[in-house]
């Protein structure tokens, strides 16, 4: 196993998956579900054991350059790419990239038509529920003002590595995009009866040094 | 990762996927597989769903492309700003104003890492386009807006208009159609051009900044020549607009300088009195023909200028004197005549008055030596006795030849700043907010006669 330089991992909690017997180890300590490598079986932890919920479809090919493994930094804290939610809408797909950062939390990383964002969840009150969105919307949070450009429904297509919460066996999710004048950036999350809102900005690729992306051919 | 393996080797992955077109069995290749939504068959122009992996056929058309090729071929790469991209996508998009169409070309530009860009032309104008990552600033309660703030650059409005997607070729981001309408509103900051496209709903912003057809060329290794720009396009950078500051700022150092030189002459310039005299011209006394000269005086230091001055008792009357002034030892003359009239009355706005009873001029360049003034007085054959002096200073401050610097140097910044007009109202008179004419020829009135 290569291991995750600047990663405070003080145990990776190590199991067996409870279908096919393949070693299972968490790279991040707080993540709930994971998926297993060999049988696709959707795994979530429990206190000890892991516990099988379902499984995964393969995912359909796609072309970003991120990676299970992929290695960065976001301001002044390093990340590795632990896990990913993968989705698809009428004009393409994308992907959630679930980041381990270096001080113990969790981000996401998106690759929409390789426009980059990272997130961060945030615990805001009063959260408009999804019935109450129109593109155009104001909103504030953080003494930041946000405008909402647009709304995707967007079709789950599978998951893949370390979660932070189970997540799996969706259909169609809602999610609201929020724009500011600067590269500030939001997403309502509407997967689940409570919405919940992830605020980060848009990066250049180049910002955010990643190592170990993928190779493709013909280009360097 | 979740199992103790080391990851797939990393093995570079192929982007680009060979298949044949369900419409005509043409090969197609694929160059952003799964970024692609849409990919057009370049033999029978079928758009095919890029993301099916049979390529189902979404559209035909049926329009012939041979006619208008893309000017960079599917395929190609090139360097845009500091990164490789490859051209993938082609379209022709027009929009009509006042039953006028005009036809633009757009290309789609692809790399795995970096994503998308675009490039589109117009009549040899190119612009490097990219989606806007910062949301532009409007008055969210105009429809169109008039205004925008991006970046803290403010943007004019410049033109709103129904775009017709006429043409399309290779692979696009979105699910393309030919015949697809969209509202494209341009507001400009030149060289820059913001844009905001709104399909069905959906808005996009995009920031455009202009490109000349020999940077695209060698961008993109292409032979031959780009194809020449014609007109003035909205967000072409003005080579006059940016000289005109700059010309002023010039303009403004060689005034200061020249001002420099004024004060550091006059305080050179002793106005030293080298002649004086009195003389009287007498009632009635015949013109003509009574010309005398002056004693000689010396004219000492540098070449320098001589100023000669005038002085008359005149009052509603005047006299004209011819003067020489005559260099006794090298027979150089200058000749020069001057007038001194004062005229002074009462009418119904009150008292009047008009001219003076002295005058002064300076001949420049004067060399030293010994000089005397030929004098002939002239006046009104009826005029009264009238007494007038001579003065010749040597050495006087020049404000003309400054005045006259001043005005050579206006000349520059007045022509690039004429230019510049001229380009600005060129640029503008394309736009939805055309310049009013310079010259307002009112012809409705002619109608009247």
């Amino acid at each position: 196993m290569n291991s995750v330089e600047g990663c405070v991992l003080v145990t990776k909690p190590v199991s067996n998956c409870p279908n096919c017997g393949a070693k299972i180890v968490f790279q991040w300590s707080s993540s709930v579900q994971t998926v297993c490598e060999y049988c696709k079986s959707v795994l979530v932890r429990t206190d000890v054991d892991l516990k099988k919920i379902g499984e995964v479809a393969d995912l359909p090919p796609d072309i970003s350059p991120i990676q299970i493994n992929t290695e960065g930094r976001y301001g002044d804290r390093s990340f590795v790419v632990i896990g990913r939610i993968a989705y698809e809408y009428e004009q393409g797909g994308w992907n959630e990239w679930h980041l381990a950062m270096n001080d113990g939390s969790s981000g996401w990383l998106s690759d929409a038509q390789e426009e980059y964002a990272v997130t961060f969840r945030s615990a805001q009150p009063d959260l408009p529920s999804s019935s109450q969105l129109q593109p155009g919307q104001q909103f504030s949070w953080s003494g930041q003002s946000y405008i909402l450009t647009v709304l995707t429904k967007a079709h789950y297509r599978g998951v893949q590595g370390e979660l932070p919460f189970v997540y799996w066996d969706k259909t169609d999710v809602l999610f609201a995009d929020l724009r500011t004048a600067t590269k500030k950036f939001a997403t309502l999350d509407y997967s689940d009866p409570q919405p919940v809102l992830y605020l980060g900005e848009f990066v250049e690729f180049e910002d955010l040094k990643m190592k170990n992306l993928r190779q493709f051919e013909g280009w360097s | 990762m979740s199992a103790d393996t080391p990851p797939a080797a990393a093995q570079p992955k192929p982007i680009t996927k060979a298949l044949n077109c369900p419409g005509c069995g043409a090969p197609i290749t694929l160059r952003a597989l799964g970024q692609a939504l849409s990919v057009v068959c370049e033999s029978c122009h079928a758009i095919l769903d890029a993301k099916d992996p049979n390529l189902k056929i979404l559209q035909s058309f049926r329009k012939i492309t041979s006619s208008d090729p893309p000017l960079i071929p599917l395929g190609t790469r090139g360097k845009i700003r500091g990164n490789d991209y490859e051209v993938i996508g082609f379209e022709r998009r027009s929009i009509t104003v006042d039953d006028i169409g005009y036809r633009w070309h757009e290309y789609v530009l692809f790399n795995p890492y970096k994503g998308f860009r675009y490039l589109t032309e117009y009549q040899g104008h190119w612009n490097d386009v990219a989606v806007c990552k910062e949301q532009p600033i409007v008055d969210s309660r105009l429809r169109i807006p008039l205004e925008a703030n991006y970046l803290g650059e403010v943007y004019k409005h410049f033109q709103t208009a129904d775009a017709t997607t006429e043409l399309v070729l290779g692979e696009f981001p979105w699910q393309v159609a030919v015949g697809e309408h969209a509202q494209l509103t341009d507001l400009i900051c030149p060289p820059r051009v913001l844009s905001m496209e709104r399909v069905s709903g959906e808005m996009t912003w995009t920031i455009g900044e202009y490109m000349y057809g020999r940077e695209i060329w060698n961008a993109f290794r292409l032979s031959g020549n780009p194809p020449d720009a014609v007109g003035v396009y909205e967000n072409q950078p003005s080579s006059f607009t940016t000289n005109v500051k700059q010309v002023w700022i010039a303009f403004a150092l060689f005034a200061l300088l020249i001002l420099a030189l004024m004060a550091g002459f006059e305080i050179q310039a002793n106005s030293q009195p080298v002649f004086h005299a009195g003389y009287q011209l007498n009632q009635g006394e015949p013109r003509g023909e009574s010309s005398f000269v002056t004693d000689t005086f010396e004219l000492t230091g540098r070449t320098a200028s001589v100023e000669v001055s005038t002085s008359a008792d005149v009052s509603n009357n005047w006299i004209y004197v011819n003067y020489a002034l005559i260099n006794q030892d090298t027979g150089q003359a200058w000749d020069f005549g001057r007038e001194v009239s004062f005229y002074s009355g009462y009418d119904s706005d009150g008292s009047w008055s008009e001219g003076g009873q002295h005058d002064s001029v300076v001949v420049p360049s004067v060399p030293p030596g010994h000089y005397y003034l030929r004098i002939e007085p002239e006046a009104d054959a009826l005029h009264p006795r009238i007494v007038y002096t001579l003065d010749v200073k040597r050495n006087v401050p020049v404000y003309e030849f400054y005045g006259i610097g001043v005005v050579a140097l206006l000349l520059p910044p007045i022509f690039i700043t004429w230019r510049s007009m001229i380009f600005e109202r060129s640029r503008w008179s394309e736009s939805d907010h055309p310049p009013n004419p310079i010259f307002n020829i009112n012809t409705s009135s002619e109608d009247d006669d």
